[in-house]
């Protein structure tokens, strides 16, 4: 009973359920407002507070998304430039410089350089050929110190840098020749996130319908509340957990030789998707109307038959957006991923080591020099992260809106 | 416009000098030192009730940010200053900050306490984290991979110890990064085969493995005499960076208590190793 009620307070699962049923049925007024009788001024002014508190929400996203696109821009358009050796100018031959060509050097605003004394902009110069006198001698004649590692090949494609015996996809953004080369990072997202997914799905999507059709009343009461109880244990809480005794276990279990790795990972990244995934998929199960359970039964197929040939697939739209949301949470999971396993390691076997998008960004913000080459790589990899998340709850909307369409015979 | 920002200029000059002479320091930057910097800022505080000092962590790039931006007093790091973000201190103030050492750290290098291996030279450091070597029994060990810990690339440690032990190199690709310092020890003590570094302070649960300088001389323990003499060879100096235009008045003083004995008192019992005396401040 629990169940259905919650079915109906959920908001985006309604969203999912009765999407389209309701058009042309019922008129909008201005601003959502449209009653029989005449809104009481509390009542009014409750309604269009709410009714802001969700336009800000959209307002939210779209502000998030032009703040991180903006930081990010630089590298999209190839702007930055991260190379070690750069062309330098002797502090003394300010006075043989145009302002313009001075300016363009610095990297100085107009305004900047206006406001600027001589002095100021001697102490510039001094900075900048400190830094290139400060290169160790064996980097100065590296024959990568001159790259620009931010282009979009050294970030894409494999290398062979100097010192490696073959080309490879390297993630080291600290040091003398930062190598931003994203494959690594990528991979080791969806190696977590797969596995997690792997794991995670079967077990939930069993479950609810265990819960859902099978268990009786008492077992229900118990087992829906506890395993969506998961979801309260903070992920850094499930993290530490992993790190300590879950590695440990799984390793005397399958023997293998890192102790942390995207396995671990992604069970522990299970844990973060199981009430989830449950719990709407429970939902979607549950809303499926009593007579079709009753007229499978009374057609004499049993129980299990009913639960899964007549039940699972009639809420299968609401399955399915449990694993995307699923998807969602596991990809943009940062906490367990980060305390688990972060070497960024190229390699797609689940039993090496793996660093997430989200693990990179959180861990190395904090350091980077802001608006840096590498800063700014950061904020590209929380558009991507951000784009891939889009993009995978659009699949999800238009396969569930076919899925739907198919079941209620209207293709 | 020229006027405006001007006065603009004199505004916030005047708004920073108020709130220095109300005895109110703001600090900001390196994880590290933020135990320490608060440890500091309370007995400060305890000892001048007029001063406010706030702490707060969040890293040195953090920290150096806030600096540009003359959101905070003071910076801690746990790294030197680079050169593009003296530039963006130019920019902002027109002048380079000032550089204060405030204190001395000694990294250790934490093997597990089941590992027999005792002593390293820093060319095999150096080999083992790069992952030239892959073998325990190519340093002396038992026959066992090698399981690498390093610390995350954000961390002034990772920084100092691929400058100064891999000589700028890579670490390989496959060191596993953890979040902490006690992460990398609590990681260590759990597996037979791994190798870490960090702080040599911490320490329960693994191994200090004494380190050689090169092959001739003697393997050094990382005691609080050998880092101070200089002996043991993988140290480094934290820092306090400062807006030299605020470097006066309650600032001046706070910073030159740090660096007195009763100040570098405290770096002891924090963990970290108090500035050789040639250095404080009288």
């Amino acid at each position: 009973m629990s169940g259905r009620r919650a079915a109906s307070t959920r908001p985006d699962l309604r969203f999912y359920m009765t999407r389209g049923q309701h058009h042309g049925k019922r008129s909008h007024g201005w601003m959502g407002i449209h009653r029989g009788h005449r809104a009481r001024p509390l009542e009014w002014c409750a309604e269009k507070f709410i009714f802001l508190v969700s336009l800000s929400a959209i307002l939210m996203v779209f502000l998030i998304f032009i703040f991180v696109a903006r930081e990010a821009m630089p590298i999209f358009l190839g702007q930055m430039n991260s190379a070690l050796v750069l062309p330098m100018i002797a502090p003394g031959d300010i006075d043989k410089l145009k302002p313009a060509e001075l300016r363009a050097y610095l990297n100085l605003s107009e305004k900047q350089f206006a406001a600027m004394d001589k002095e100021t902009l001697q102490s510039l110069l001094e900075v900048k050929a400190e830094a290139q006198n400060e290169i160790p001698e064996e980097f100065r004649n590296d024959p990568d110190a001159k790259l620009n590692t931010t282009e979009w090949r050294y970030m894409i494609q494999p290398r062979q840098w100097n010192g490696y015996d073959k080309p490879e996809y390297i993630w080291q953004p600290v040091g003398q020749i930062k190598k931003y080369n994203l494959v690594p990072l990528i991979v080791g997202s969806l190696k977590s996130t797969l596995i997690g997914l792997l794991f995670a799905v079967p077990l939930a999507v069993g479950a609810a319908i265990y819960v859902s059709q099978l268990a009786r009343p008492r077992v229900r009461e118990v087992v829906k509340p506890v395993i969506e109880m998961l979801s309260g244990i903070p992920s850094v809480v499930v993290g530490f957990f992993a790190l300590l005794v879950m590695a440990t276990v799984l390793q005397s279990l399958f023997g293998y030789q890192t102790r942390l790795n995207a396995f671990v990972a992604g069970i522990a990244l299970s844990f973060a998707v199981i009430p989830l995934v449950f719990s709407i998929a429970e939902d979607a199960l549950t809303s499926v109307p009593r007579s079709y359970t009753q007229a499978a039964l009374a057609l004499g197929a049993s129980r299990w038959q009913t639960a899964w040939q007549i039940v699972l697939p009639a809420a299968l739209p609401g399955v399915f957006a449990a694993v995307v949301l699923g998807f969602g949470r596991a990809i943009g999971e940062t906490m367990i991923v980060l305390m688990v396993c972060s070497a960024s390691v190229m390699s797609w076997s689940i039993f090496d080591s793996a660093r997430s998008i989200t693990t990179t960004i959180a861990a190395e913000m904090a350091e980077a020099v802001n608006g840096g080459p590498h800063y700014r790589i950061l904020f590209m990899l929380g558009a991507v992260l951000f784009a891939v998340t889009f993009v995978a709850n659009m699949i999800g909307d238009l396969v569930m809106h076919r899925l739907k369409q198919k079941l209620e015979g209207k293709r | 416009m020229k006027t405006l920002s001007k006065s603009s200029l004199v505004l916030a000059a005047v708004l920073t000098a108020g709130a220095s002479f109300a005895g109110s320091i703001t600090v900001k930057g390196s994880d590290t030192l933020v135990i320490l910097a608060q440890k500091w800022a309370e007995t400060y505080m305890g000892k001048n009730s007029s001063v406010k000092i706030q702490v707060s962590g969040g890293g040195s790039g953090i920290g150096f940010a806030a600096l540009q931006n003359q959101a905070t007093d003071l910076c801690d790091a746990s790294r030197k200053i680079k050169a593009s973000e003296i530039e963006a201190c130019i920019k902002a103030f027109n002048k380079r900050p000032t550089e204060y050492k405030v204190a001395v750290d000694g990294l250790s290098v934490y093997v597990s306490a089941d590992n027999p291996i005792k002593e390293i030279t820093v060319d095999q450091l150096a080999q083992i984290f790069t992952g030239k070597i892959k073998n325990w029994k190519e340093v002396g060990g038992n026959d066992a991979p090698i399981t690498v810990y390093s610390r995350e690339n954000s961390s002034g440690t990772y920084e100092f110890f691929k400058e100064h032990v891999l000589k700028g190199r890579d670490f390989t690709a496959s060191a596993q990064t953890m979040p902490g310092t006690a992460a990398v020890l609590q990681a260590v003590a759990k597996d037979k085969s791994g190798i870490g570094y960090g702080g040599a302070a911490y320490g329960a649960g693994a191994k200090h493995v004494a380190v050689k300088r090169d092959d001739a001389s003697p393997a050094i323990d990382p005691t609080e005499e050998n880092v101070l003499a200089q002996k043991y060879p993988i140290w480094r100096y934290l820092y306090v960076y400062v807006n030299p235009a605020l470097d006066k008045g309650e600032v001046a003083a706070y910073l030159n208590w740090i660096r007195s004995d009763e100040g570098q008192k405290i770096v002891k019992d924090v963990g970290y190793f108090p500035l050789p005396a040639q250095l404080r401040e009288k």
